[in-house]
């Protein structure tokens, strides 16, 4: 229905698409601060839960740190193409004869900068709060750098396929929570192996190809998810 | 630029029309009324591509489509400037510059505002300037005219007059009186559930 568009012409229309998105972010500093507070509010209640008791609360840091971060991407993503639906904006994005697809990797790109990476910055203070082992530190941020984009990534479809009903936020934890499995058990099989002193590299290795994999596919799969939302 | 033949879509089972066959060439507009819930925004969404026809056959040859509904994409969070900003990078588009399409719209003294200080009518002219930055030869407007004052009609109908006179086309849909004057004009009536040509 519309011509093709040239090459230069999409990417335009991505970073001006990215730089609208990470504007917005900043105008809505609440939602901005949001994934942050909740990081920190969640894991600072587990030594008050469990008692400051080091050798237990290093033990357990690598999955409270990791399922911490999975809630505050989660609680992130219903916003994803929330206002873009009510709006009217992602019609627009159809019309425009830009591939969907395109605009999807620039939204998702847009939230892992706003939710996902302010996550990876935190999180060393967060470890050695929770008196994380001194060796798994780097392999904890270096998870969490690799595996936060992937949670946007398949978060982003379940948004799609979300993004058109009423009470979809809660529909969405249900269906991303159970992809989310096997990224927890790598990265925290990958920390606490670091911290027993053996090898991690395969566990990084795996969640470097989980990134990829997402990055060329998750795009498709959120593309038509709001195709089908739209219509 | 525009060829539908049996064109309908199901909801519920039920066609919201009964199949449409029009065509609309180079430099002319159609004009779609009809009574509240009788298909005209339905009709619009699916030549937009929005939506799917259930069945029929929907042919275009036009070089870009530009398309203002009743969500009118505009953030509130944004300036006007911003808004506009974005649309003309989004479109990579050095038509007209930024300041230039507020002004026609009339929106200059509201420029550096947050969108969500707008009244409805300065909401709807600030959608509507994406027509003078969109570079397309099919425009889809559904009800143009509503929230705008006298001054706000007028500048509808002025850039529908440039955009017919330079070989575009545009589908219109409105329940109110005020008719464009263009002379290569034909209307549809819809009723829900049929047509009359």
């Amino acid at each position: 229905m519309n011509p093709p568009v040239h090459n230069t012409r999409v990417s335009r229309a991505f970073f001006a698409l990215l730089r609208r998105d990470l504007l917005l972010a900043f105008r809505r500093r609440t939602e901005l601060l949001l994934p942050v507070m909740f990081l920190l509010v969640v894991v600072s209640l587990f030594p008050l839960g469990i008692g400051p008791e080091p050798a237990l609360l290093g033990r357990i840091a690598p999955g409270v740190l990791w399922i911490a971060a999975l809630l505050a991407t989660v609680i992130s993503l219903e916003s994803l193409f929330r206002s873009d639906f009510e709006d009217g904006t992602l019609e627009q994005y159809v019309i425009s004869g830009h591939p969907l697809t395109v605009i999807v990797l620039a939204k998702i790109l847009a939230h892992w900068l706003v939710a996902g990476l302010p996550l990876v910055l935190m999180s060393p203070l967060l470890a050695i709060w929770m008196n994380l082992p001194r060796p798994s530190m780097g392999v904890m941020v270096a998870s969490l750098a690799l595996a936060t984009p992937i949670l946007s990534f398949i978060g982003a479809i379940g948004a799609g396929l979300t993004v058109s009903l009423r009470r979809g936020g809660q529909l969405l934890s249900l269906l991303v929570f159970p992809l989310y499995v096997p990224v927890l058990i790598v990265a925290t099989g990958g920390i606490m192996a670091a911290a027993d002193g053996l090898p991690y590299g395969a566990f990084l290795g795996l969640l470097t190809a989980g990134l990829i994999a997402s990055l060329t596919l998750a795009p498709f799969a959120a593309a038509a998810a709001l195709k089908i939302s739209l219509s | 630029m525009l060829a539908v033949s049996q064109i309908t879509l199901e909801r519920h089972f039920q066609p919201v029309f009964e199949p449409l066959d029009f065509h609309l060439d180079r430099g002319a507009v159609l004009l779609i009324t009809g009574a509240n819930g009788c298909g005209k925004t339905t009709l619009i969404r699916l030549l937009a591509g929005i939506l799917t026809p259930t069945s029929g056959t929907l042919l275009s040859s036009a070089q870009g489509t530009a398309y203002v509904g009743h969500s009118l994409a505009i953030k509130d969070d944004l300036s006007v400037a911003e808004n506009v900003r974005f649309v003309r990078d989004f479109h990579d588009t050095r038509r007209h510059s930024v300041d230039e399409v507020i002004f026609r719209a009339g929106l200059h003294r509201v420029a550096h505002q947050p969108a969500r200080t707008l009244s409805a009518g300065q909401r709807k002219r600030c959608a509507l300037v994406r027509l003078l930055l969109i570079p397309a030869e099919l425009w889809l407007l559904d009800e143009p005219y509503s929230s705008l004052d006298d001054e706000g009609i007028e500048l509808v109908d002025g850039l529908l007059a440039e955009h017919v006179q330079l070989g575009g086309s545009c589908v219109l849909a409105s329940h109110g009186r005020h008719r464009p004057g263009i002379k290569d004009r034909t209307e549809i009536e819809l009723i829900s559930g049929a047509h009359r040509l």
